[in-house]
């Protein structure tokens, strides 16, 4: 067993750093993405900033169509659009792809259910001072909605860390694929034992800082 | 508190004109007609009033005054500049000039009271320093220098609309909405927050336009008033105009609200047992007819008199109300008396225990409430 970990120790270390460079530039281009994509859901929706039918029909169907599947179905059927995007269908790299797309259409919706819990008086009061929609989107919208928000990216990284966990499918790495291979298909419990353990860390300090960070922009 | 500009005489601009303004909502059957052919001119300098219920379309009305709302046909003049039809961004440029205060205050919970009261001069483009200097001068003027860094939450009702009216103010607005601003604080509070209005009126010059469903603020803070009933202004005026002869039924239900000079049917029964005598109620007002000329002709007529209800308060910062009176006098002397003092005021004979009669306006009161309960 001791034999073992020298040879694992390094195996999850690494491991270690591909899930974080896996969650981390999904959270960020995805994140970024289902920002602009939720706060769209919510300014075109009826009775709001920029009011649009025809926009708000088409992105609401687009991310109710997306969510519901199964992400481990999604990386599959994304694979020819992988291709072309990143070059190649294997890989961590690769992975990263859909991991990002999905993250970005799972945002969106968080996104707009903390744009709807804003009230709509400030939004209000803002344009009866002129402002634009772009201003009253960037510095309005966002930091009256920032704790919460802060609180929704924390959930999404857990649900990205989740997510991440399935990379080895297509030929990834991360703490997932280790577990798996190290782990379930060697029938080793222990290293199983110790990458749950690492997820639970990872997932214990993600969500003290944004508990942390959410209080700071409440303020209190 | 300075006298605003009753008669317009020389100006020839007023600061809001709505010609013939419409606003529907949806469309068929589902229409909601929430403002219907109004037209009105609020001048220079005064503070306007519009009073209606709640759905009467007092909010939608100041909406289309700072094109938060598009009008459905009909014109907005504001400062004499046709706003209907203006590109939206011309649109941003007309309601930085005119300041808006809300009945939920709506501050931005994520910036302290100095970023609040700072965000409309951001967006007018005002240089850090000139913003500075500007929100001190505003939290002072509205007795909040010591709160500038505190966040909304932290703040009472009445000092949460005490800065959505320094933001208001910030950009130099030279016209000030105010729908419902009152509507949400206790009656010390808006008293404080009225007194507040009242000298953003009279030191700064600043034209309010005030929403209310209250005919009290109207009464101690309005200069002209417009009443609103299903869309439509059914009666405008003087607010003591308004007060002395409301003719429009919702006018007449406003005003009666407001004065509880005269005695309402139950409490004319209690008087009664106390004072079986003849009940007259004696119309005060500035001017036409005072205490002093029925006391005159009391004296003269030789009838003895003695108020037994009654109340005077200020109108449009005119003494304003009625005294109920008992009469003790022989019939020959009370009838002379009475046609003497009609000629001066307005008198409603209210009879005696024995044959009561009513007070009209009383008595409409009474029904209107009942029906509306
Ligand atoms: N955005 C809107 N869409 C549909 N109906 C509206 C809208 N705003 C107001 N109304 C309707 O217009 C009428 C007048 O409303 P409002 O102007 O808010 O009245 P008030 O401020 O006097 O209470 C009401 O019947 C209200 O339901
Ligand atoms: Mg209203």
């Amino acid at each position: 067993m001791n034999g073992d970990w020298e040879l694992l120790w390094p195996k999850l270390v690494e491991s270690f750093g591909q899930t974080l460079q896996m969650v981390s530039v999904a959270l960020l281009t995805g994140g970024l993405a289902g920002l602009a994509l939720g706060i769209a859901l919510y300014v075109t929706r009826r009775g709001n900033l920029l009011e649009n039918r025809w926009v708000f029909g088409v992105l609401n169907v687009l991310v109710n169509i997306v969510r519901p599947i199964p992400f481990i179905i999604f990386v599959t059927l994304l694979g020819p659009v992988t291709l072309q995007v990143v070059g190649t269908t294997l890989g961590t790299e690769a992975f990263i792809f859909p991991l990002s797309v999905m993250t970005a259409f799972g945002t969106s919706r968080i996104v707009e259910q903390n744009l709807v819990g804003i009230d709509p008086g400030v939004v209000e009061a803002a344009r009866a001072m002129g402002a634009s929609s772009w201003r009253i989107i960037t510095t309005v919208l966002v930091p009256e909605a920032l704790a919460p928000l802060i609180l929704g990216y924390t959930f999404l990284f857990i649900a990205v860390l989740d997510m991440s966990a399935i990379a080895g499918i297509i030929g990834g790495g991360g703490l997932g694929n280790f577990a798996i291979v190290y782990g379930y298909q060697r029938y080793n419990w222990g290293v199983v034992v110790v990458t749950v353990l690492v997820i639970i860390a990872i997932v214990q300090v993600a969500q003290l800082l944004g508990n942390w960070l959410a209080r700071k922009a409440l303020h209190r | 508190m300075t006298e605003a500009p009753r008669d317009p005489g020389g100006d020839p601009q007023p600061a809001i004109e709505l010609r013939h303004v419409s606003k529907t909502f949806g469309e068929g059957d589902g229409a909601v007609h929430a403002v219907d052919d109004v037209s009105l001119t609020v001048r220079r300098g005064e503070i306007f009033g519009v009073i209606g219920y709640s759905g009467a379309g007092k909010s939608t009305l100041v909406r289309l005054i700072n094109a938060l709302e598009t009008v459905t046909s009909g014109e907005v003049v504001v400062d004499g500049q046709v706003i209907t039809g203006l590109p939206e961004r011309r649109v941003r440029e007309v309601r930085s000039r005119i300041g808006m205060v809300f009945q939920q205050f709506n501050l931005l919970s994520s910036r302290t009271v100095a970023g609040n009261v700072a965000y409309p001069l951001k967006v007018a483009g005002w240089s850090r320093e000139k913003r500075a200097a500007r929100v001190a001068e505003l939290l002072a003027f509205v007795g909040l220098a010591d709160k500038a860094k505190a966040y909304p939450r932290q703040l009472s009702g009445g000092q949460k609309q005490r800065v959505g009216i320094a933001r208001a103010l910030a950009a130099q607005p030279t016209i000030l909405l105010a729908d419902e601003a009152t509507s949400a604080l206790d009656p010390e509070t808006t008293r404080e927050v009225l007194a507040l209005l009242r000298r953003v009126n009279a030191e700064l010059g600043i034209t309010i336009v005030v929403i209310t469903h209250e005919m009290e603020v109207v009464r101690s803070t309005c200069h002209r008033v417009a009443v609103m009933e299903h869309g439509k202004v059914v009666e405008t005026g003087d607010v003591y105009d308004v007060f002395s002869a409301p003719s429009a039924d919702a006018a007449q239900r406003f005003v009666g609200t407001a004065l509880h000079d005269r005695p309402s049917r139950e409490t004319l029964a209690r008087l009664r047992e106390r004072h079986p005598g003849r009940l007259v109620t004696v119309g005060v007002r500035e001017g036409a007819s005072t205490g002093t000329d029925l006391f005159r002709l009391l004296r003269e007529h030789d009838v003895d008199g003695s108020v037994v209800y009654g109340g005077i308060s200020e109108v449009g910062e005119r003494p304003f109300g009625s005294l109920t009176v008992e009469l003790d006098a022989p019939e020959d002397r009370v009838a002379p008396f009475l046609a003497a003092l009609a000629a001066h005021a307005d008198v409603v004979d209210l009879g005696t225990a024995a044959h009561p009669l009513d007070d009209p306006r009383v008595a409409r009161l009474a029904a209107d409430l009942g029906g509306r309960s």
